[in-house]
């Protein structure tokens, strides 16, 4: 799980071109959206075609992604239950 | 029209230098554009993440306007008026790239949304607050006949308080922006001359 | 004026095939999108060899209106497109794909003197030319401007709107509460904006575009944009916004633009004023959309007759707004037409009918 975290943070830099950001900023409980690295709407559908291309998680439903891409522990859970490669 | 209108300022960013009003105010050494872009924005020294989620054309005009207007106030109404050659084919490549493998289909939204050649004007309009008249237009080679009337019709109809055009070219490695801010004062003469030379030399 | 699309390769029959509600939305197969509903072009003929197929559309739309004119010095030509011929880029031709000289060969096909502009403003596109064409007249740089607008549906085009999960599962349905998204479409509009009063079917006694300045891809929650551009129109026209007889909006049936569409109108105290979509019939036509139901709402006024929101059933926006349901015989002078698009912009033409 901790392997996927890291993973999963070095992937959301570099597809949401997060610049002057480390994985190490990133804490797994930090908020996505918000406050915390201030993701914006097209980060977030950006974030639907990394699970699908990435781990072959096709989300049906945009508004699951509210619940899902709230930090990098709710996307790692997400990911490890749902994940087809 | 009634009073006359003038170019109060203009830069210039090409080959690796950005210049305004003539004077060179960043140069990079041979660098691809990425390279460079990103170094010319550093020097800028602004906090605005953003920069790096754009598309390359974006990323020239944003700088171009950057230095043109960051000491600018009362921006609300200033119109902006852009014109390239190439639209915005360079992204529209890329966009086109990741669907071109049926086996590898993943078109990306932070890619597509700036296959339109006006985005990079609504970039520049959120970063300066420019609620205001915009146009993108495409041509072959600059006409200043068709920017020079139409900058001059915003400002005598009062639709805009003054007006940023010019020329703003991205394709691959060939890029080129020469943006002009067109107001009530300044020096020299808002004319169909002055800006094609402007942008043309 | 003139159109082709999937209602009718001509003005004629669009406007019959829009009183009897027909759709030109239906399921298609684009790439590798399988049958999904898209409004699509059938059967669109061949007129020259060498002519792409959105060349032919733009061809076959402008070509009636040039037939009888004599083009001189003075005389614009104006391509309002998104995309253009962008499907060269899956065959790796980018020159051939550049908007430019998609420009320059229908100017030469039709003898145009002077040098083509291409409006690429997002899906405004179709709006703003026309009101480019206005200004640069008004300038004294044209005498009489011809616009032509046209998109096709791509599988470019259809995967980023899909990528942006903007695509509706079913024809879509404008201001409704049930709308889910956009249906894409395809056609080709073509009007001469002219000096001379002389023939005119309308006046343009207003216009504006105006940009939000808030976000990229979303519309300002606010309606600002547009507000502003309205606004603007309504200033130059010296009229208040209730003299406004009817309104053609955008309504491309996403949940934020339509939205957001009914603030503004809200704002501007237009909530009463009958509104349509034509986005039901024609579905959404990028850089066509704002010519193509510019040129309907003025066969609208024409005619005195209004054309409903296919689509529409309940209101689905937090704010009043007119929508059209049924074929309205009303007296119409002054008719505004709005859009919106990515980028933050926004156009807003109004025009008035020519007495006699």
């Amino acid at each position: 799980m901790e392997e996927l975290k890291e993973e999963l943070k070095g992937k959301i830099i570099e597809v949401l071109n997060l610049e002057d950001v480390a994985v190490a900023d990133i804490d797994d409980s930090d908020a996505l959206f918000g406050d915390g690295l201030g993701l914006d709407s097209i980060d977030a559908l950006e974030l639907i075609v990394l699970l699908d291309k990435e781990y072959g998680i096709k989300l049906s439903d945009p508004k699951q992604g509210k619940s899902i891409f709230e930090s990098v522990n709710t996307m790692a859970d997400y990911i490890a239950k749902n994940r087809t490669k | 029209m009634d009073s006359p209108l003038y170019i109060s300022h203009y830069c210039k960013i090409e080959k690796g230098l950005i210049s305004v009003d003539g004077n060179v105010v960043f140069h990079a050494d041979e660098a691809p554009f990425s390279d460079f872009i990103k170094q010319a924005f550093k020097h800028q020294q602004l906090d605005y993440p953003k920069f790096y989620k754009m598309d390359n054309l974006s990323k020239l005009a944003f700088l171009a306007a950057e230095v043109l207007l960051r000491d600018e106030e009362d921006k609300e109404d200033i119109a902006l008026v852009l014109v390239n050659k190439s639209g915005s084919l360079d992204t529209d490549v890329k966009h086109q790239e990741s669907i071109q493998d049926a086996a590898n289909f993943y078109p990306s939204p932070a890619v597509f949304v700036y296959t339109l050649a006006n985005i990079c004007g609504g970039e520049i309009s959120i970063r300066h607050g420019m609620k205001s008249e915009q146009v993108f237009f495409v041509s072959d080679a600059f006409d200043a006949t068709t920017i020079f009337n139409y900058a001059t019709y915003l400002l005598a109809s009062q639709k805009a308080k003054k007006v940023l055009c010019g020329w703003v070219e991205l394709f691959e490695e060939n890029y080129k922006a020469v943006l002009c801010l067109v107001e009530r004062a300044g020096t020299k003469l808002h004319t169909i001359n002055n800006i094609n030379q402007l942008v043309k030399n | 004026m003139n159109c082709v699309t999937p209602l009718g390769l001509d003005l004629q029959c669009n406007w019959t095939a829009l009183l009897k509600e027909h759709t030109g939305i239906d399921v298609h197969t684009v790439g590798s999108f399988k049958n999904i509903y898209t409004a699509k072009i059938k059967n669109l003929p061949t007129v020259h060899e060498d002519l792409t197929y959105l060349e032919t559309m733009l061809y076959l739309a402008i070509e009636p209106l040039i037939r009888s004119k004599t083009i001189h010095a003075k005389t614009g030509f104006i391509l309002s497109t998104t995309k253009g011929n962008i499907d060269f880029l899956s065959e790796g031709k980018s020159e051939e794909a550049q908007l430019n000289k998609l420009a320059v060969k229908i100017a030469g096909l039709f003898g145009f003197i002077t040098a083509p502009i291409v409006v690429s403003h997002a899906c405004v596109s179709g709006l703003l030319a026309v009101s480019v064409a206005k200004r640069l007249i008004q300038m004294g740089q044209f005498d009489e401007v011809f616009v032509l607008a046209g998109d096709k549906v791509s599988e470019f085009v259809l995967s980023g709107f899909n990528a942006f999960q903007a695509m509706s599962a079913s024809p879509c349905k404008p201001f409704d509460a049930e709308r889910d998204g956009v249906t894409l479409g395809e056609a080709a509009g073509a009007i001469l904006v002219t000096k001379s009063r002389e023939g005119a079917l309308v006046e343009i006694v207003g216009e504006g575009a105006i940009n939000d300045a808030n976000h990229i891809s979303g519309p300002s929650r606010t309606g600002e944009g547009l507000y502003r551009s309205i606004s603007s129109a309504l200033n130059e026209a010296g009229i208040d916004a209730t003299a406004i007889d009817f309104i053609s909006a955008h309504g491309t049936a996403t949940s934020y633009n339509d939205e957001m569409e009914a603030i503004a109108f809200d704002r501007l105290g237009m909530h009463e004023i009958p509104v349509n979509s034509l986005k039901g019939y024609y579905g959404h036509t990028l850089g066509a959309s704002g010519l193509l139901e510019l040129i309907i709402s003025i066969l609208s006024l024409q005619h005195n007759k209004l054309i409903p929101t296919k689509g529409f059933v309940n209101r689905g926006t937090s704010k009043d707004i007119n929508i059209i349901t049924q074929k309205m015989d009303i007296p119409l002078t002054y008719i505004l037409k709005t859009a919106s698009g990515f980028g933050g912009s926004n156009a807003a033409v109004i025009l008035k009918r020519v007495n006699g």
